[in-house]
C-alpha cells in the first residue's frame, strides 16, 4: 500500500461540509453572538418525553431491540403515519426504526444504488444528500430550485434531469434551507413523472409537522406511489428531540428488507431508550408540538416582514424553521455577507453556498431561537445593511 | 386573539403592546384596546412580578392555613370567604374540596405575627370551626417558574 493513498479515493475527494468552517469561525467570536445558524429547535424535549426515557432506564429496559426496532414502536409509527400522512404500512415488514433520518438516508442510498446509478435531488438542500449518494457510489444529480418558484421543485426541471441511468429522486419538503413546500399539484405531477420513468422516490419529510398555512401532503399518499416510495421521518424537529437520534423509514417490504440488512450489520438497532421516548412522543406529544409550532409561525411572520423591510428580499416559507433571504442587494457574496455580518454585528447566519453552489446570493437564517433574539438580530442586520450601502 | 394575548401576558406581562403586536402580526392599537377591555371586564386583575419573596421582610414568613367553616344558610361559603379576603395578611384564598373548606395563604414578618393573626383575628370569627396552620419552609416553584436557576446548557452555535 502506498501511504499517500490510504484514504479511499471517493472519500478523499469528498468536501467537508461548508457549515463546519463557519462553525469554527463562530466559535472564536465569544458569547454575545446571536446565532441564526442553528438547525435545531430552541425548545428542550418536552418533559413527559424525557421522563419516559428515564422510566425506561429505571425499568431496566437497556437491551438491544429487534433490528427493525421495537414492534410496539413500529405499530405506533404506522398508526401515526396513517393518521397524518394517509398511507397505511404494515408494522411487521414495512417499517424500520433508525438512528435519525440521517441513517435512514444512508441505508436507502446504499440499498438501491449500484455504482453509477444516478439519484436526482434538489438544491439548495441539506448538506449531506450529495455526499451520502457519493458514499454509496451513486452519482448525485442536482436540480436547482428557484426563488421565483418559491424554491419549490418545478416538475419540468425534474423531468429534464431524468436519464436512462436515473434510479431515484430525493425530495425534502418542507425544505432545509429554504422552508419551501410543494403544492398538491406539484406533488401529483412529480408522482406522475416518477411512475412514467419507473423511479424510486425517497421523501425526507422531517419538517412536515412544521407546515404553516396549508396542509402538508405526502407524495407517498398519491395513487400508485406507495410501492415506489420510501417515506422518511423522525422526531428531531417536531418533537425537539435532536439528541435522541430517532428516525424511521416506511416503504415497500423489499426496500425495507434491504435497508434492514445494512442496518443489522452496521448499526444493529437504534437505542432502546430513545425508542421508548419516541413512543411517548407519538402517543402524547401533539399538544406540546402544536404549541411550539404556533411560536415558530409567529417568528416566521416577523422575520420575513423585517427582512423585506430591511431590503433583503425574502420569500414567505411554508414550513420548517428557516428563511432564505436574497442578499444580492448588499453587493456581497454569501460568504462575505455572513463573515462580515458575524465580525461586524455579531449575528451568525449560514452562507447559502453551504447548501449547494446555487445558494450563492442567499443566506439561511433559522428562526429556532427566541423572538427577542430574532428581533435584536434584525436590528443588527438593518444596521449592517445601512453601513455597507 | 384575546386568549393569545392572555397567554403571552401570563408568560411575560412586561412585554410592550408593540412587542405583543409583532408576535401576533396584529396592529399595536388593536392589542392595546384588547388589553384595556380585558382589564375593564376583570379578566386581567393586575400585574405582578414573580419574585424570590425572601428578599422582602414583610413576606419573610408564610403559612398555609386550612380552615373549616360552617356555611351560612344564605350565601354558603362565599360570605365568609369574602370577609376573609378583606384581611391584607391573606395573600390568596380558595374554596377546596376534601378535608377542609378554605385554603388560605398568609404572609407576615415573623412567625409570631402570623400566629397572632390566626389566634386573634381568624379563629374567633363566627362561623369558623377550626384552623390548621402549616408554615411554609421553602418554595421551589411559583407560577410555573422554578425558584432556583437551572443550569443552562448550550446548543452548538451553528448546525446543519
Amino acid at each position: 500500500m502506498n501511504m499517500k493513498n490510504r484514504i479511499a479515493q471517493h472519500i478523499a475527494v469528498l468536501p467537508k461540509s461548508g457549515i463546519r468552517d463557519f462553525f469554527e469561525l463562530v466559535n472564536t467570536m465569544g458569547n454575545d453572538v446571536i446565532s441564526l445558524g442553528i438547525g435545531e429547535p430552541d425548545f428542550v424535549t418536552p418533559w413527559h418525553i424525557r421522563e419516559s426515557a428515564i422510566f425506561a432506564m429505571e425499568k431496566g429496559h437497556t437491551s438491544y431491540t429487534s433490528n427493525l426496532g421495537l414492534l410496539s414502536m413500529r405499530k405506533e409509527v404506522c398508526k401515526y403515519v396513517e393518521k397524518n400522512y394517509k398511507v397505511r404500512y404494515n408494522p411487521v415488514n414495512e417499517c424500520i426504526i433508525t438512528v435519525g433520518v440521517s441513517e435512514a438516508l444512508d441505508l436507502i442510498f446504499r440499498a438501491i444504488t449500484t455504482p453509477g446509478d444516478e439519484i436526482i435531488y434538489h438544491e439548495p438542500c441539506y448538506v449531506s444528500y450529495s455526499p451520502e449518494i457519493k458514499m454509496a457510489h451513486g452519482v448525485p444529480v442536482a436540480v436547482v430550485t428557484k426563488e421565483k418558484n418559491k424554491f419549490a421543485l418545478d416538475p419540468k426541471d425534474f423531468e429534464k434531469a431524468v436519464t436512462p441511468k436515473t434510479k431515484a429522486i430525493l425530495l425534502n419538503f418542507p425544505c432545509n434551507p429554504t422552508g419551501a413546500s410543494l403544492t398538491p399539484e406539484d406533488v401529483r405531477e412529480i408522482a406522475r413523472i416518477a411512475i412514467k420513468h419507473d423511479l424510486i422516490v425517497i421523501t425526507d419529510e422531517i419538517y412536515s409537522e412544521l407546515t404553516y398555512d396549508a396542509k402538508h401532503v405526502s407524495i407517498a399518499s398519491m395513487p400508485g406511489m406507495k410501492q415506489r416510495t420510501i417515506f422518511l421521518h423522525g422526531f428531531s424537529k417536531a418533537y425537539a428531540m435532536t439528541g435522541f437520534r430517532m428516525g424511521y423509514a416506511c416503504g415497500p417490504a423489499d426496500l425495507i428488507d434491504a435497508m434492514m440488512k445494512i442496518h443489522q450489520y452496521s448499526m444493529l438497532c437504534a437505542s432502546i431508550l430513545a425508542q421508548e421516548a419516541a413512543i411517548e412522543a407519538l402517543r402524547n406529544g401533539r399538544p406540546e408540538m402544536e404549541r411550539m409550532k404556533t411560536e415558530y409561525c409567529r417568528r416566521r411572520n416577523m422575520i420575513v416582514k423585517r427582512l423585506n423591510q430591511i431590503g433583503l428580499k425574502c420569500v414567505m416559507p411554508k414550513g420548517a424553521f428557516y428563511v432564505f433571504p436574497n442578499i444580492s442587494s448588499s453587493g456581497l457574496s454569501s460568504k462575505e455577507f455572513a463573515t462580515r455580518l458575524l465580525q461586524e454585528e455579531k449575528v451568525a447566519v449560514v452562507p447559502g453556498t453551504a447548501f449547494g453552489e446555487c445558494g450563492e446570493g442567499y443566506v439561511r437564517c433559522a428562526y429556532a431561537t427566541s423572538f427577542e433574539d430574532i428581533e435584536e438580530a434584525m436590528r443588527r442586520i438593518e444596521k449592517f445593511m445601512k453601513k455597507i450601502k | 386573539m384575546k386568549k393569545d394575548i392572555i397567554r403571552i401576558l401570563r408568560e411575560n406581562a412586561r412585554l410592550s403592546d408593540k412587542a405583543i403586536a409583532a408576535r401576533l402580526g396584529k396592529k399595536e392599537k388593536l392589542v392595546s384596546d384588547t388589553i384595556k377591555s380585558l382589564e375593564k371586564d376583570g379578566t386581567i386583575k393586575g400585574y405582578q412580578a414573580i419574585i424570590d419573596e425572601s428578599v422582602l421582610p414583610e413576606l419573610a414568613v408564610k403559612a398555609i392555613i386550612q380552615v373549616k367553616v360552617r356555611p351560612e344558610r344564605e350565601g354558603g361559603f362565599d360570605k365568609i370567604a369574602k370577609r376573609l379576603c378583606k384581611f391584607p395578611e391573606v395573600s390568596s384564598l380558595s374554596l377546596m374540596s376534601g378535608g377542609y373548606d378554605l385554603g388560605l395563604e398568609v404572609d407576615g414578618k415573623t412567625l409570631q405575627e402570623v400566629a397572632t393573626f390566626v389566634s386573634s383575628k381568624l379563629a374567633p370569627i363566627d362561623g369558623i370551626i377550626s384552623t390548621e396552620t402549616h408554615f411554609l419552609l421553602k418554595k421551589y416553584k411559583v407560577s410555573g417558574k422554578t425558584m432556583e436557576n437551572d443550569e443552562t446548557f448550550e446548543r452548538l452555535k451553528v448546525s446543519p
